[in-house]
Order: C-alpha cells, then structure tokens, then sequence
C-alpha cells in the first residue's frame, strides 16, 4: 500500500520520519491547573504512518496531553501543529500562525492549528479521533448505533440537514446504507460483527475496547489517539489489539498515538516513544533507544530503586561513555534544552547515560572534589569535601526520595552530611538535579527541607520509617554504611 | 437615605427568612445531590401548623402571654413540621435512593402538588389571614422629605426575625461542625457508600437532614405568617424557588453560603420593589437564579466543578 | 358533618406511602419465611406505626381546620374526621401487610405474573395492540357520537384534552427524552405559541388559524433558540432549574405587560380554525351548509379533534423520523456521553439548540391550538403545573417512548378527568362532597406511587433505530438519562 512505500523511502533517507514527515507536532505545550504544571514546555512530533506511544508513570501528564490535543483542554501555552498531505509544509503553517486562522485547507493537503479549534472541530476537520481511558461508549445504543453516531457529519450532509431526510428524500437511504457498510467492515476488523445489535454496555470489556477504537475508526481520521488502549485487557486480547492496531497503520496508513502502561504493547508495535515524566520529557525515539534510557528506567522504577540500573547493557554503555565522551551532549534539563523537538534521537542511550560516567570519575580524584564536565550542568556544583565531617557520614537514604545509589553518586561528588545538603540553594539544587538525572526532582521532594530537619538531629516520618527497617530501598542504621560511622545524628 | 436604610432592614428580615428555607435545599442537594422540590411546601406546611397551634393556644385554651404562646407555637410547629418532612423523605425519596436521578425530582414534584392540595382540601383555598400580633419598634433615624416625614422604624417583629435566625444559624452550625451527627453527614456529602461501610447510618442521617430542613423551615414558616399576617397554600412555590436561588447564589452545600444568598436575595427584592417595579420582583429573582446558575454555577461560597475527561 | 368526610381520600395518600416505606425493610426476613404468628404481630404493628403517623401528620390540617370568620380566624375541631382517617390507614396498612408484604404469594406478584405470561404468550401483542389504539383514535368521534350520544361532546372534549397533551408530551419527549435535556419550563414555548396566534390574530385581520400555526411554531422555535443558548453548559439539576426559572418569567411577564398581552385580562376572541376557508358555523356559508349536511353544534368538536389528531401524528411521524436520522441518533448519543460526542466531531452546542427548538415548535403548535380551541387565553394556563404535568406524562410513560407518552397520558388526564363523573359519590359521602377537588391531589399521588413502582416509567425499552440483523430491545437499565439527570 502507498502508507508502506511512505515507510519504505523515509527509511531509506535514514532518518525518523517524525522529523520529515510529522502528521502532528507538538510545540512547547505547556498546561496548568491553578499553580500545578500538568505539562511544562513539551514538544515532541508524530510522524505520519507511525505508532507513536506516549508513555510514562502515573500522573506524568500524559492524558492531559491527549486532552490538549483533542481540544478538551485549552492548553496554557504553545502550539499544536495538525498536517495533512506530505511534509513538514513549514510555509504554510507559519503561515496560518499568522494569519490568526484555526486552519488551512487546500485540496488534500492541509494545516490544522488545534490548540485554537473546538474539539469537535478537531475530530470534525483535523481528523484526529480519539479513545478515553475510562471507556465511553454510549451504553444504550447498540455497537451499530455507536459507529453510525460516529458517521454523524457526512450523514448529516447526506440527510439534507435533516430536511430530505425527513420528507425521506433518496439520498439519505443510500449514505445510510454506505455508512452501515462502513461500520460492518470495522465491526468486522475488530470481530464485533456478531453482536453488533446489542447494546454496548452489555459487551464484555475487552470488546467494548475494541468498540471504541472501531468507533474512532468510523470518523476518518487521520491520527487515532488511543488513551490506554490495553488496560484491562488479557494477553490475548492484548496482542490481538497489537494486530488491529498494525493493520490499521499498514492497511489504512493511519498515524497512531497511544498512551499505554503495558509496555509489551508499546516496545512490540511503536515505531517511536516518547517518555514524559511530571509533565517534562524525558526521552523521545525509537523503542529500543527508549528502553535503554537509564532515565526512563529510573521514572518508570523510583530512585529508591536504582540499582535497578546496574542492568548488564547500561553497565556497558556506561564504561563506554566513560572512555570518550561524546560531543553532542545532551543536558538532562532536555525537556525545555529540545524544547522545539527537532533534535537528533539519542543513538543508543549514550548522552543520557553519560551523567552516570560522569559520577563514577570524580570519586577517585581531587581533594577538592571536581567533576568532569560540571559545567554542563546548569546551576552551581555544591561545594563537596573529600572527607565527611568528624561524626562521620550521614546515611543519606533517610532523606526521601535518596537511595543507595544516589547516596554513592552525592559521595562521589563530596557530599556526605545532611548539613552539607541543607545549604544548597536553587542554583546548586539545579546543578544536582542535573547530575543525579533526574531534573526536578530534589525540589518536588524537598530534600533540602529534609536534610535541614535532619541535620538537626530530628526525624522526618520517612527517615522514622528507614530506622525501623520498613523502607527496602533504603539502607538501615543512621549512619554511612560503608565507613560504618554512627556519626549521623550530630 | 433614609428610604434607603428602611429598605435595608426590611430586605435583611425577608432575607433571614428566605436563608432558613434555603439551608433546608442546600444541606439536601449537598447530601443525596437532588432538589428537593417539595421544600418550599414544607415551609407552607409549617406556616399552616404555626396558624393553627397559635389559634388552639389563644382562642381555645385562653394564654394571652404573648412570647410564651410564640416560643410554644414555635417549638410544636417545629416538631410537627419534621415529622411532614421525615414523611416525604421516607415516602418519596428513600424508595428512590440508587435509582436515575430523574426519578426522585418526579416525585419531589408530585410530593409538592400532593402537599399543596392536601392542605387546599383540608383548610381551604382561601388566604388565611392573621392581625399583627406584635406591634411597635424602635425608630431608628427621621427624616424629611417634600411629601413628609420618613421614620426608619426596626419593628420588634423584625428584630425577633432577625435575633431568631442568627441563633438558629449559630446552633445549627455548631451541631454541623462540632457534633457526631454533623460529621456523620458530611461523610455521606462526600461518599454515602464509604460512610456506610465505615458504620455510618447513611438513612438515618439522610432523614435526620430532612428532618433538621424541615424543622428551620418550620420557623420561617411562622416567621412568614408573623411578618405578613396571611397565608394560603400556594405560598410554598414562590418562596421555595427564591429560596432555592439564595442557596444556589451562595453556592449549593454551603451552608453560611445559603444565609448569605438568603439575605441577598431579600435585599434585592426589597430594593427591586423598593425602586423599580413591584410586578417584575419575581422576574429579579428568577433572572438572579439563572444568571448565577449560567455565569457562576459554584455560587458565592461553593466548591467549583471539574469537567473529568 | 362533611368535614369528616372530605379527609378519607385525602388521607389514603399516606397509608400509600407508607407502604413502601415498610417495604424495603419487610421484604428481607420475609426471604425467610416467617412463623404465622409474628406474621400477625409484625402486621398490626406497621398498621399502628402508620396510623401513628397520620395521626401526628393529620392532627393540625384534618382534626382543625381554619376558617375566616367575621373578626379573626374561627377555629373548628374535626376529631371524628381525624379518627375516621387514622383508622382507615390502620385497616388499610393492615390488609396491604397481610396480603402484600407478608403474604407468602403477594397478590401484586401473582397479578404482575399473570400480565408478564400474557405478555410473553403473545409477542406480538404489543404492536397490534398499538395499531388498536391507532384505528380507535381514527373512529373516536364518530364511536362516541354513535354510542354515548348523549355525552359525545363531554368525551370529545376529554379527548381532544387528552390528544393536546399527548402531543405536547411527545415534543418534551425530544428534549427530555431523547437528548436528555431536562426541561421544566415547557410551558413557556405553549404560551409562545398561544400569545403569538391569539396576537397576530388580533392585529392582523387576515390571519387565521392555518397561517398562524406555521409561525407561531417557528417564533416558539426561536424562543427554544433564544432561551436554550444561555443553558448549554448546564447540566443536570441545575438545568431543570433554570429552564423552570426561564418558564416564570415568560409568564410574569405575560401577566405584567398590559399594554401588549392584556395582561391577567388576557386575550379573548381568538377566531376559530376554518375548513378550507369555511367556517363551522350555523347558516349560509358554513361548513354544513356547504356539503349539505344538517348543522350540529358538536361537528366543530370533531373538527378539532381531527386537528390536534394530525397536529400529533405529525409531531409523531416528525419525531419518528428524526430518531433515525443522524440528528436524532446525536440527541440519543447526546444523552448517553456528551464527551464522547464531542470527541466523535459532533457539534454539541447545535444539536442542543436543535432539540430545543424542534421541541418548542411543537409546543408552539400545541399552544397555537389551545388558543383556537379555548377562543380565550391568559397567563393563568401557562403555570408551572403545567409544565410538571408534561413531564410527569413523558417520564411516567418511560423516556424516549412514544407510546408510553400515549399511555401516560390516558391514565393520567383521562383517570383524572373521570373523576368528574363521579358525581354518585356524593350520595354517599353527602352532598359537600365533590371528587373534583382531588384531582390535583390523586394526580400528584400517582406520579409518587407510578415512580416509586417503575422509576423508568410504564414502557421502558429503547429501540434501537438502525438494525444489522435482528432487532433487539434495549432494556432501560443500560439507557443513560442524560445531562439532565
């Protein structure tokens, strides 16, 4: 089909087709509620006839994207660019900007600016259809019913407005007609043509997840965004979802954006990921840079956890990095550093896994520790001593939010006492942030809050709980494990 | 000026009255989230009991001690008017509970056509009227005009109005805030299933919520018929709507919310008839209740919605 | 004394009630069958809980009554109504215990048993049972004028009463029922399409009924428009609200507007519809006259039996029709998730304000013949009652039914109505007695005690408008009630 001779040449070109050939980009979206941050600043694009899955942990923003893009959430700020026809059409999309129209229709081709567009125009117009994470079907329709509403604007045409199709004029029975066939080849795709007389809400779940997406289907879109598609779903339902959703790329050549916890569906089917985490992105490319993103792997499994890093591959890559350090680095404030998402995907996940080498360095050197490449960070390196304070070290992990391995990385970097953490400031909180990997987090956690109770001597409820021995992920004792000092409560 | 502040007093005493119905609508539509339709009757019906029980105590067993009669009058019609509101609730609604939501506004609408025409059959369709029963006041300011003196007069039945709704009001928040009861039915305006199983009686509670908006509405009810000295069986809508409209303006399940809105619809009312046009006041109140509803859904004091996607 | 007897009826509305007050909580232990001695026990002490309860209840308004006096109110003690209602709630709650609640076979589930098998034995039995219905509408006139000739007018009359309503609830059933939009303010597009017709004709010499109706349906449609654009947004309670509070004004406003409305006066000698520009009258000219037939006065009661007649099938037929259009399917859709109807391209706002005015143009219709048939209108029959009793009859009838608004309104207008034919009654209960005044009162009890029983109303199946295979019915239990409620 002509979707698999678009796949076939933009590889040959060599590079993603998210970058020539995006069907939706997203620029700089940014959208709060109130003070929170959903989103801040992200952009990534869609490349056309791709699986695109967004993923993320809980609460990462990744719904309220979709809502952004579907139009049910005015974003706050920044720009989404819908296309259709081939191309980035650059011109004709700052064009529109421009002019202050919603969009650009021209023959086949068209520019949809979706942030400035009803949601039912998105759907109507931009093509974009939609499925919800808590399914909503219309219940007491029947699953035919369902894919006709979803006809709703061609039919309306069809029926004259509803005047022909009131004096029963000939050319509404026809469109209804060809629009049942319609609804008939997707209920077959999605093997619901047996029940399509029964009411939705009688169907068992998994149907009515495939409903939804038939239902979507019926719209004639050109990007299906799919919120959560596998939830709830069986293996086998799991991988029968796979299926339809690669037939619907091939066969139809249909974009696909999917949000989905269920990352057997996501590394088997997306042709790209990108990752979000508190609302930033944190990794965009194909899957298998994505999986080996040892950032990604440290949102989706905590810091607590980190050791889960030490898995074989990255332990590799990270004894490469360290060797030679490679030129394009990338910060790990990348959210907002790509912000215009036009960067080169991370081949492999080198620059992301280049902070990690970075730790291991300075540990050996210096009496007044220095790191190589601080000043790649953003921010003020806190001051570090090579030794800890005459008590001894702190046991870092009663902070919450530290684990064993963020504690090694900080004594790398000198920092061995609560006292020294409660000092930081913001440039130093960044700078950390920075260098630990995971930007953001020492304020959303409020280490230094925490370590300036500590210091004191006091107990936060978390620290309570790694004395008693309840947090695994956490060392015991109160002092530095290694040097075995009990100097901690000073 | 003075005009202005005679209007002032007048709109705050019609307000206290319309706050004490609208809390009966705010802690319903807070607790089981439905109007109760057939509020606005209940009020009627303790007008009626408060007509009577105050003819029984004067004209058949002869008291003539004026505030020993009221608080007598006050106290049986509050009784006797909750055991109306715990009936309606036990007939109308609790059948109901867990079901559409369209059904118990049904029969809130069928409880108040049943509740109108019950008392039309019983005691008439004629307006009832009662002589003013506490004369006098306190003259507040004086002034002159071309056409006179103006007295700005707070008559002892205004300040009575007033006095007995802001204890009520201070009682009432006390029993919310502070007793187990009050807890028990903010638990049910949060999630009835969860109160439940945490051993909460969410029937019990929700009747005793009808009961206590019966009960205040029993004390507008013969503050009304103090205040105007006529009654009939129909005056139940009228004020149940303006009622409804204060406990939206102060945003529903609130409830200072709804005494706010209470004493903010009585002044717009007192000063739309007081300056404008005596014929369009209902139209002023009607207007407010849809603006507020359209413009400001969450009220004055209320909680906003989030549409959920 | 009449007194005492006025209350007995008035009373039965509480052992009604109470019935299902107790049974909820009866119904449990009694999966276990309880010993026959409890049985009695248990029984007597509901009927005494209940006759407690009316006696508290009844004290102040059946045991006392007010009247106006010369100097002051009169007071007047009614204790043998009092008691005579107290024990008729103990017997009744009594029998209701012993042969519904506790009985081992309720007499209600051996009767509701014996309608289901009859309704099973025959499945088609539905439908012909429509096309009854429909064939006897046709005749109606000409049976009652054959059979009852005596009361012909009398139940020509209640039926073209019983046709506006059914025709006014089958517009509210486009709004409430299939788009889920509650409105309580229904009666606002009624007076609409009253005050235009009886106005234009007023000035306007030339217009008659024919040209009226049109635009009187098209300026209520525009009121649908003009009132129904604020509340988009509203949902739910706050909908019902706010349309009631719209209703209102229209009609204060018809009543304050003296200048334009006639206000309280309100508007008299509305010309009566012609039958192709001849007019139903005695004499040269008239309908009679010309076809040669003898002149009756009731001819002109059939003729506009046979008007609100068409003026309904083509609010049926329209609505019919719509429902399988793309524009009906997206009211239903509407109703069921108003998300996913945005999500699917459909514009929420239009198919809102098309339920609305569609509805209201035939409200207008029905207002347009009230006014021609009453030749007088005034703000008085626009109150919100009427607005309940519409949809009291499309929601009893079960949302979205066409057929359950039939029935609805049947058992509802014509029941009501009949008791005006129970004049006998007043043998027995003496001569004060007039069953006219329960009206309202019976007509609330039912809308109580129909919605405590099927709170999806009489006929609570959707059926589905576009069929693949095999048409089946949608139980109420999936269909959503809407935005509305």
């Amino acid at each position: 089909m002509d979707a698999m001779a678009k796949k076939k040449t933009s590889e040959a070109a060599g590079a993603h087709r998210w970058e020539n050939d995006p069907v939706l980009s997203v620029e700089h979206l940014t959208m709060r509620f109130g003070g929170l941050v959903a989103v801040g600043d992200l952009s990534f694009e869609v490349g056309r006839g791709d699986i695109t899955a967004l993923i993320g942990p809980n609460g990462a923003g990744k719904t309220t994207v979709f809502n952004c893009v579907t139009g049910f959430y005015k974003p706050t700020e920044g720009r989404i660019i819908m296309r259709h026809g081939l191309g980035r059409q650059d011109d004709t999309v700052s064009a529109v900007t421009d002019s202050g129209l919603r969009f650009r229709k021209d023959g086949d081709k068209g520019v949809f600016l979706l942030e400035r567009m009803p949601d039912h125009e998105i759907s109507h117009k931009a093509r974009v259809a939609r499925t919800f994470q808590n399914i909503r079907l219309f219940g007491g329709m029947t699953a035919l019913e369902n894919l006709l509403v979803a006809q709703h604007n061609p039919l309306v045409v069809a029926s004259g407005f509803s005047f022909g199709g009131i004096l029963g004029l000939p050319g509404y029975k026809k469109a209804e007609e060809a629009a049942i066939e319609k609804a008939v080849y997707w209920l077959e795709k999605t093997r619901l043509v047996d029940r399509a007389d029964d009411p939705a809400s009688d169907l068992p779940y998994g149907a009515q997840r495939r409903l939804e997406i038939a239902r979507a289907m019926c719209t004639g879109p050109e990007l299906l965004c799919l919120d959560e598609p596998a939830a709830g779903l069986n293996p086998r339902e799991s991988s029968e979802l796979n299926e339809l959703l690669k037939y619907i790329r091939d066969e139809h050549g249909i974009s696909v954006l999917l949000i989905e916890h269920d990352m057997g569906v996501v590394m088997e089917i997306s042709d790209h990921i990108v990752v979000l985490d508190y609302g930033v992105k944190i990794a965009d490319g194909t899957a298998e840079a994505v999986r080996t993103d040892p950032r990604v792997i440290a949102a989706y499994l905590g810091v607590d956890e980190e050791e889960e890093i030490d898995i074989p591959e990255v332990r590799e890559d990270l004894s490469a990095v360290a060797k030679d350090e490679p030129p394009e680095d990338k910060t790990p404030a990348a959210g907002k550093a790509n912000a215009t998402g036009k960067r080169a995907a991370p081949a492999k996940a080198k620059p992301a896994a280049k902070p990690k080498a970075r730790a291991a360095k300075p540990a050996a050197s210096a009496s007044e520790v220095k790191v190589a490449g601080a000043d790649k960070h953003p921010g003020k390196q806190p001051p570090g001593t090579k030794k800890p304070a005459p008590g001894g070290a702190n046991n870092l992990t009663r902070i919450k939010g530290v684990g064993p391995a963020s504690e090694k990385k900080l004594n790398a970097l000198g920092i061995w006492n609560f006292s020294q953490v409660a000092t930081w400031k913001k440039a130093e909180v960044e700078w950390v942030g920075s260098y630990l990997a995971f930007p953001g987090r020492i304020e959303r956690e409020e280490w230094v809050k925490q370590a300036k109770v500590l210091a004191k001597g006091g107990d936060t409820e978390f620290s309570k709980r790694v004395d008693s021995g309840e947090v695994a992920t956490s060392r015991p004792g109160r002092g530095a494990a290694r040097t075995g000092g009990k100097g901690g409560k000073a | 000026m003075e005009y202005f502040v005679q209007q002032l007093i007048n709109g705050l005493t019609l307000g206290s009255i319309y706050g004490l119905i609208a809390i009966g609508y705010t802690m319903v539509y807070g607790i089981i989230g439905m109007i109760n339709f057939a509020h606005g009757d209940i009020f009627m019906i303790g007008a009626f009991i408060s007509l009577a029980v105050f003819l029984i105590l004067t004209s058949v067993l002869g008291f003539a001690f004026l505030p020993v009669v009221l608080l007598i009058v006050l106290i049986v019609s509050m009784l006797f008017t909750s055991a109306w509101g715990w009936t309606v609730e036990r007939l109308a609604y609790r059948p109901l509970r867990g079901s559409f939501r369209l059904a118990p506004l049904i029969t809130a609408i069928g409880m108040s056509i049943v509740l109108q025409n019950f008392v039309q059959i019983t005691q008439g369709a004629r307006v009832k009227p009662l002589p003013p029963q506490i004369q006098g006041g306190v003259t507040l300011m004086q002034g002159s005009t071309e056409q006179g003196t103006i007295l700005v007069q707070l008559s002892y039945m205004q300040m009575i109005i007033i006095l007995t709704t802001l204890i009520l009001m201070t009682g009432f928040t006390l029993l919310i805030t502070r007793t187990s009861l009050g807890r028990a039915q903010r638990a049910c305006e949060q999630d009835r299933k969860m109160a439940a199983l945490l051993g909460v009686n969410v029937d019990r509670t929700i009747s005793l919520t009808f009961v206590m908006g019966a009960a205040l509405a029993a004390v507008a009810g013969l503050m009304f018929l103090l205040l105007y000295g006529v009654i009939d069986f129909y005056i139940g809508f009228l004020a149940g709507v303006k009622a409804f409209t204060a406990a939206v303006l102060g945003g529903i399940g609130s409830l200072p919310g709804a005494m706010l809105g209470g004493l903010l619809i009585g002044l717009i009312e007192v000063f739309w008839s007081g300056y404008f046009t005596v014929e369009y006041k209902d139209v002023a109140a009607f207007s407010i209740l849809a603006i507020v509803l359209i413009f400001l859904p969450s009220g004055l004091l209320g909680q906003p919605e989030v549409e959920k996607v | 004394m009449a007194g005492a007897k006025t209350n007995v009826p008035a009373a039965s509305n509480r052992p009604a009630g109470a019935q299902r007050a107790a049974e909820r909580g009866r119904q449990a232990p009694n999966i276990v069958a309880a010993p026959k001695k409890n049985k009695l026990k248990d029984s007597l002490r509901d009927a005494a809980t209940a006759a407690m309860l009316v006696a508290v209840l009844g004290l102040f308004f059946i045991g006392v009554r007010t009247d106006i006096a010369p100097g002051g109110l009169d007071l007047k003690m009614r204790w043998t109504a009092w008691i005579v209602s107290i024990l008729v709630v103990f017997g009744g709650r009594l029998a209701l215990n012993m042969f519904v609640f506790q009985a081992h076979t309720p007499a209600t589930q051996t009767l509701g048993q014996k309608i289901g098998q009859l309704g099973a034995a025959a499945p088609g039995l539905g439908k012909w049972l429509m096309r009854a219905l429909f064939a006897f509408a046709v005749v109606l006139p000409f049976f009652f004028t054959t059979f009852f000739p005596g009361k012909d007018r009398q139940f020509i009359d209640l039926a073209i009463l019983i046709m506006t309503y059914i025709m006014l609830g089958w517009g509210l059933n486009i709004v409430v029922g299939l788009a889920g939009l509650l409105d309580l303010g229904y009666v606002a597009f009624y007076a609409v399409g009253a005050y235009s017709f009886a106005l234009l004709a007023q000035h306007f010499e030339f217009i008659g009924f024919w040209v009226a109706l049109p635009l009187a349906g098209m300026l209520a449609a525009l009121w649908g428009i003009i009132l129904g654009f604020p509340v988009l947004r509203l949902r739910g309670d706050y909908l019902a609200i706010v349309t009631l509070a719209f209703g209102e004004i229209i009609r204060i406003v018809l009543l304050n507007w003296y200048q334009f409305t006639g206000g309280p006066d309100g508007i008299s000698g509305i010309p009566k519809p012609t039958f192709f520009g001849l007019e139903l009258k005695r004499g040269e000219g008239g309908f009679a006259d010309f076809f040669g037939i003898e002149y009756a006065p009731i001819q002109r009661f059939i003729f506009l039996y046979y008007i609100i007649f068409f003026l309904a099938l083509l609010t049926n037929f329209v609505t019919m029709r719509l429902r399988r259009l793309p524009i009906g399917r997206a009211w239903e859709a509407l109703r069921e998730d108003e998300i996913a109807c945005r999500s699917l391209g459909i514009n929420t706002r239009n198919t809102k304000l098309t339920a609305f005015a569609i509805g209201a143009m035939f409200g207008g219709f029905a207002g347009s013949f009230f006014a021609t048939r009453q030749g007088f209108i005034s703000p008085e029959s626009f109150t919100f009652l009427e607005s309940a009793i519409i949809l009291a009859i499309v929601v009893l009838g079960g949302l979205g039914s066409q057929i359950g608004v039939v029935i609805a309104a049947v058992v509802m207008i014509g029941g009501i109505e009949m008791l005006r034919n129970l004049g006998f009654l007043s043998q027995v209960f003496g001569p004060g007695f007039d069953p006219v005044q329960y009206r309202m009162l019976i007509f609330g009890m039912a809308m109580v005690l129909i919605m405590v029983w099927k709170p999806r109303g009489l006929v609570s199946t959707r059926e589905p408008t576009a069929v693949l295979k095999e048409k089946k019915r949608i139980d109420a239990d999936m269909v959503a009630q809407g935005e509305g409620h």
